[in-house]
């Protein structure tokens, strides 16, 4: 099935959970947050949340930044 | 230097110099500037994670969350949504349910949009953050801040990253006198003295990226910040002399 994730589009396999796409992104879990259609997830549903056709997923870390050092552009 | 904790929210901080993290090289340069600069708070941008380069690093992994206390902004937020939005995803990264909250008005000055922050405050207050708002040196808008449940506002010296310095130390004065909850000077101070003379003011903190980050030795000018935080809080704490128009002797006259 075909998702999109940060933008970009993304084929994974039927049933994939968040924890699986973070696994195969290799992304440290602990220091993101995740969305799938706009809705925010909690931590501990990554492992059970099961990715669907078409949605659409941020993954969202930190970075440097003070005080609006990264333009409007990088939103998503 | 020992100086009495600030509190915010119940929360103690020993460090009255905060600092951003943007604009520097790379993370290695990121964390010797803030271990100079001897600050505790430190703040983050949410932004999206480089999922093309697998080798990317994180910054979180350069900052021992034991030594420093993560704050994460909603920089570069024009919008009420987006702001809350960004705030909500930093909680949820499991970092903090503190935010410095922006709404930004115009991309030219970057000031914020307060009517804006005030909305955008209410909502997230409501929802159990603690929100530190970056606000103007508005008096008025400071007071709203802090009856919708804001611990602590953050006005502006100067435009963000203008290296300006304290523009308007009148309007300050009276944030400080009027609202009675800490005010940390967040933006658009330029160097060592601007730093001082904010904290002389009787600022709680200060909060700088820039000035550091942008300066030619960022290590030396972190830590010429420490020493002018400093020096401004104990000087204000002493109490400075009143200014006179003439002269007074300091040496004793009675002899002559």
């Amino acid at each position: 099935m075909n998702i999109q994730v940060n933008g970009s589009l993304r084929e994974v396999c039927e049933g994939m959970t968040v924890q699986g796409l973070l696994r195969e992104l290799q992304i440290n879990v602990a220091q993101v947050a995740v969305e799938i259609n706009l809705e925010i997830l909690d931590q501990q549903d990554f492992d059970t949340r099961r990715l669907c056709d078409g949605d659409r997923i941020e993954i969202m870390g930190f970075i440097g930044g003070g005080a609006s050092v990264a333009g409007r552009d990088l939103l998503a | 230097m020992s100086d009495e904790c600030l509190t915010i929210a119940g929360r103690e901080f020993r460090s009255r110099l905060w600092v951003g993290t943007g604009k520097y090289k790379d993370f290695a340069a990121t964390r010797e500037a803030i271990e100079a600069s001897g600050a505790e708070v430190v703040t983050v941008a949410v932004r999206r994670v480089n999922i093309t380069d697998r080798n990317a690093e994180n910054l979180l992994d350069y900052l021992d969350p034991k030594q420093y206390a993560i704050l994460p902004n909603t920089a570069g937020c024009y919008t009420v949504d987006d702001a809350v939005r960004y705030a909500r995803l930093a909680r949820a990264a499991g970092v903090s349910d503190m935010v410095k909250l922006e709404v930004l008005g115009d991309e030219r000055t970057l000031f914020p949009d307060t009517a804006g922050l005030l909305e955008a405050a209410r909502i997230l207050i409501k929802e159990g953050f603690i929100v530190l708002p970056y606000t103007n040196d508005d008096p008025v808008v400071a007071q709203k801040l802090v009856d919708v449940g804001c611990p602590a506002v953050m006005p502006l010296a100067a435009p963000i990253g203008s290296g300006l310095g304290l523009r308007n130390p009148f309007n300050l004065k009276i944030i400080m006198e009027t609202v009675n909850v800490p005010v940390i000077v967040d933006a658009g101070v330029g160097t060592a003295s601007d730093a001082a003379l904010v904290m002389e003011h009787g600022a709680d903190a200060v909060l700088m990226n820039t000035a550091i980050a942008g300066a030619d030795d960022p290590v030396a000018m972190a830590t010429a910040m420490k020493y002018a935080v400093d020096a401004g809080r104990l000087a204000y704490k002493a109490g400075r002399i009143p200014r006179k128009l003439y002269a007074t002797a300091s040496s004793p006259i009675e002899v002559l």
